[in-house]
C-alpha cells in the first residue's frame, strides 16, 4: 500500500537533506557549522517537547540524556572503530548512525532508570529530580578518566554531516508527531491534561511517561552523538543545567506541546545564540528577559498557530 | 435487564462486602455491604460527609479498602489499579468535572475507546493499512457517540469551552466509550436547574437501556435519587443504615432521622 502522507514528507525531507548533503561542502564552512548546530537543537527540542510539552512531565535532565549518549558513540567511533579497520565510508555511513542509535538507547536505558522511580512524582519535584541526574552524569563524567574525566574526550572523528543531521531532525519530528497523532497517542495528551481522569478511563498513565522518557531520551542521546561527531571534542561541563535549560526555553518559546512552533523556536533561538556569542555574558541576560517578556505577553508560546487568533465569541 | 420495579432476577455485578477504609486514626467508611445488579439502577446517598464518594474510590481503585473485598463480575478487584478496574468494565465520572480540557470534545472521546484498540505505539508510527482501518472505525464510532447525544456539533471544540450541562453529558459520553458494564456516576445533577436535572434522569434511563448496563449513581438531590433508582443505599457516617426501593427508603425511620433530619423526605 501507499504509504499515508506523513510518511511520504518524511521520505521528502530525508531525500531533500541527502541532497543538500551533498552540496553542504560549498558552503561557508561557519554557516554549515551554525546550520549543523541549528538541526541539532531541532531533534533536542522536538523529543524534550514530547516529555514537557505534549505529555505534561517536566523534566530538566536532557542534557544529561545527550551527554549519555554523546560519550556513548563518541566512545564507540574513537576506541572501537580503529580496530575494526573500516574504509572511511562504511565508518560514515554504516557505522557512525549504528553508533548514533547504541548512544541513543543507552540514553533510553538511563531514561527509563530515571523515570520508573521518579515519574509518580509531580511538577517541581520531577523537575528536582531530573535535574539533578543531569547533574550526576556531569560529575560521573567529570571524574572518569575512561572518558578523559574533566579533560574531556578529544580526537572524536568529524562524521556529523549535513544528512544525519536533518535526518535524524526528520525522524524526531516525524516520530513525535506520528506517536501523537492516533488514539493511543492522544493518551498522552489526556495524561498532560487530568491524570487522575486519564487513569480513570483506563490509559495506564505511567506507562505513557515512561514512553515519552523513554523515547525523549532515545532521541537526546542521538543529538548528543551528532553533537560529539560535529564539534570532535566533549567537555562534561558542556552538558551543564545551563545547557537543559537552553532545551527547555526553545520547547517553552514554540509554545509546549506544537510540532512547528518548536521546530522554529529550536532554529530561531541557536541561530540568535550564536549571533550573541560576541556579547560573552550578555548572552543569558538576554535569554532571561526575552522569557520574561515572552511569559507576560504570549504565554501560549510564540509560534502557536494561528498566530493572533480572533476573539472568541461567546454563545 | 432488571425490569422496571420488577424482583431483581440477575447475580450482583458488583459485590462489596464488609468494606473498611481507615485513614489514619479515622474510619471513613466502615462495614459496608452492598451490591448492584447487572442492568439495575442503583443510588447511594447519605449525607455529607458519609462516605459516598470514599466508597466510589475504592470501587475505582483509586483508594484501596482496609478491610474487606470488592468483587467485579465474579472477580475481586484487590490491589488493582485504577486503569486496570477500568478495564474490567467499570467507568465513572467525577463529582467536579474532569475532562480532558485542552483536547476537542471529539478527543475526549476517543481517546477513551483507547481500552479497545489493537495498536499501540509501534503501530503510530509504522502506520501501516490494519492501524488506519482501526483509526478510520474509531473515528466513526467516536462520532456515533456523539450523535447519539447531539455533541457531534461542537466536537472540534476544546471541551473546556462547553457549557456545563454540556460538559457533564461529555463525561459520561467518555466513560460509556469504555464500554463499560457499571457506570458510576458522582452527583451528576450537581449544579444543574430543575429543566436540566429532568433531562439528565431521561439521559440516565436511555443510557442504560440503551447500551444495558448498570448504574451507581451518588446523588444529594432526592427528586433525581427518588426517580430513578430503583434500589437505594443509604450511608450515614460511613456506615450502611438502610437499603431499598425508594418508596422504602422514603418511609424508613432510620433515614429519615438521620439524613434529613426529623422531617419526612420531600421531594426536592
Amino acid at each position: 500500500m501507499f504509504p499515508p502522507r506523513s510518511q511520504r514528507i518524511l521520505l521528502a525531507v530525508l531525500a531533500a537533506s541527502a541532497l543538500l548533503s551533498a552540496v553542504s561542502g560549498r558552503l561557508n564552512p561557519y554557516f554549515l557549522d551554525v546550520a549543523l548546530g541549528a538541526g541539532i537543537s531541532v531533534v533536542l527540542a522536538s523529543s524534550l517537547n514530547l516529555i514537557n510539552g505534549f505529555t505534561g512531565q517536566f523534566s530538566l535532565g536532557h542534557a544529561g540524556f545527550m551527554a549519555v549518549g554523546a560519550y556513548a558513540s563518541a566512545m564507540l567511533t574513537t576506541t572501537l572503530a580503529p580496530r575494526l579497520g573500516l574504509s572511511a565510508n562504511l565508518l560514515q555511513w554504516v557505522f557512525f548512525p549504528l553508533s548514533l542509535v547504541a548512544g541513543g538507547l543507552l540514553a533510553a536505558l538511563a531514561g527509563i532508570a530515571v523515570g520508573a522511580p521518579s515519574l509518580r512524582l509531580k511538577g517541581d519535584y520531577l523537575a528536582i529530580v531530573t535535574l539533578g541526574f543531569g547533574e550526576i552524569i556531569k560529575v560521573v563524567l567529570q571524574n572518569v578518566d575512561a572518558v578523559g574525566a574533566s579533560r574531556g574526550l578529544t580526537g572524536i572523528p568529524n562524521h556529523t554531516n549535513f544528512f544525519w543531521v536533518f535526518g535524524s531532525a526528520a525522524v524526531t519530528v516525524y516520530v513525535v508527531w506520528a506517536l501523537l497523532n492516533s488514539t493511543y497517542g492522544r493518551g498522552f495528551l489526556a495524561v498532560a491534561d487530568d491524570e487522575v481522569a486519564a487513569e480513570a478511563m483506563g490509559l495506564n498513565t505511567t506507562r505513557y511517561k515512561i514512553t515519552a522518557f523513554v523515547v525523549g531520551a532515545f532521541f537526546a542521546g542521538v543529538a548528543g552523538g551528532l553533537y560529539a561527531h560535529l564539534k570532535g571534542y566533549l567537555n562534561p561541563g558542556g552538558f551543564s543545567f545551563d545547557k537543559s535549560i537552553e532545551i527547555v526555553v526553545m520547547v517553552i518559546l514554540g509554545g509546549m506541546g506544537r510540532h512547528s512552533g518548536v521546530v522554529v523556536a529550536a532554529l530561531l533561538l541557536t541561530v540568535l545564540t550564536e549571533s550573541l556569542r560576541q556579547t560573552g555574558a550578555f548572552r543569558m541576560i538576554v535569554y532571561s528577559v526575552l522569557l520574561i517578556v515572552l511569559m507576560l505577553t504570549r504565554p501560549q508560546g510564540l509560534f502557536v498557530w494561528p498566530l493572533w487568533p480572533k476573539k472568541e465569541a461567546r454563545p | 435487564m432488571a425490569e422496571e420495579g420488577g424482583p431483581p432476577l440477575s447475580a450482583p455485578l458488583l459485590e462489596l462486602s464488609g468494606v473498611t477504609i481507615r485513614f489514619g486514626g479515622l474510619t471513613a467508611v466502615s462495614a459496608v455491604d452492598a451490591d448492584v445488579r447487572e442492568g439495575e439502577l442503583a443510588g447511594l446517598i447519605g449525607p455529607n460527609g458519609a462516605g459516598k464518594t470514599t466508597v466510589f474510590n475504592m470501587i475505582t481503585g483509586v483508594y484501596q479498602p482496609t478491610e474487606g473485598a470488592i468483587t467485579f463480575a465474579g472477580r475481586p478487584t484487590a490491589g488493582l489499579k485504577p486503569y486496570r478496574i477500568t478495564e474490567l468494565g467499570i467507568a465513572r465520572t467525577f463529582q467536579n468535572i474532569r475532562l480532558f480540557p485542552s483536547l476537542t470534545v471529539f478527543d475526549n472521546v476517543r481517546v477513551a475507546f483507547h481500552l479497545h484498540l489493537e495498536h499501540d505505539s509501534v503501530h503510530s508510527l509504522t502506520r501501516g493499512p490494519k492501524f488506519q482501518a482501526e483509526e478510520v472505525e474509531l473515528r466513526e464510532r467516536t462520532r456515533e457517540l456523539l450523535s447519539i447525544f447531539r455533541l457531534e456539533r461542537v466536537q472540534d471544540e476544546p471541551a473546556k469551552s462547553l457549557s456545563y450541562g454540556d460538559q457533564r453529558r461529555l463525561e459520561i459520553i467518555r466513560a460509556l466509550a469504555t464500554r463499560p458494564k457499571l457506570l458510576l456516576l458522582d452527583e451528576p445533577a450537581a449544579g444543574m436547574n430543575p429543566t436540566e436535572k429532568d433531562e439528565l434522569m431521561k439521559l440516565i434511563r436511555f443510557i442504560r437501556d440503551r447500551f444495558g448496563l448498570a448504574i451507581l449513581l451518588v446523588e444529594h438531590d432526592m427528586k433525581v435519587v427518588m426517580g430513578i433508582c430503583e434500589r437505594i443505599h443509604v450511608l450515614e457516617y460511613g456506615r450502611k443504615i438502610a437499603e431499598g426501593t425508594p418508596a422504602g427508603i422514603r418511609g424508613n425511620p432510620k433515614v429519615i432521622a438521620a439524613y434529613l433530619g426529623e422531617e419526612p423526605v420531600k421531594e426536592s
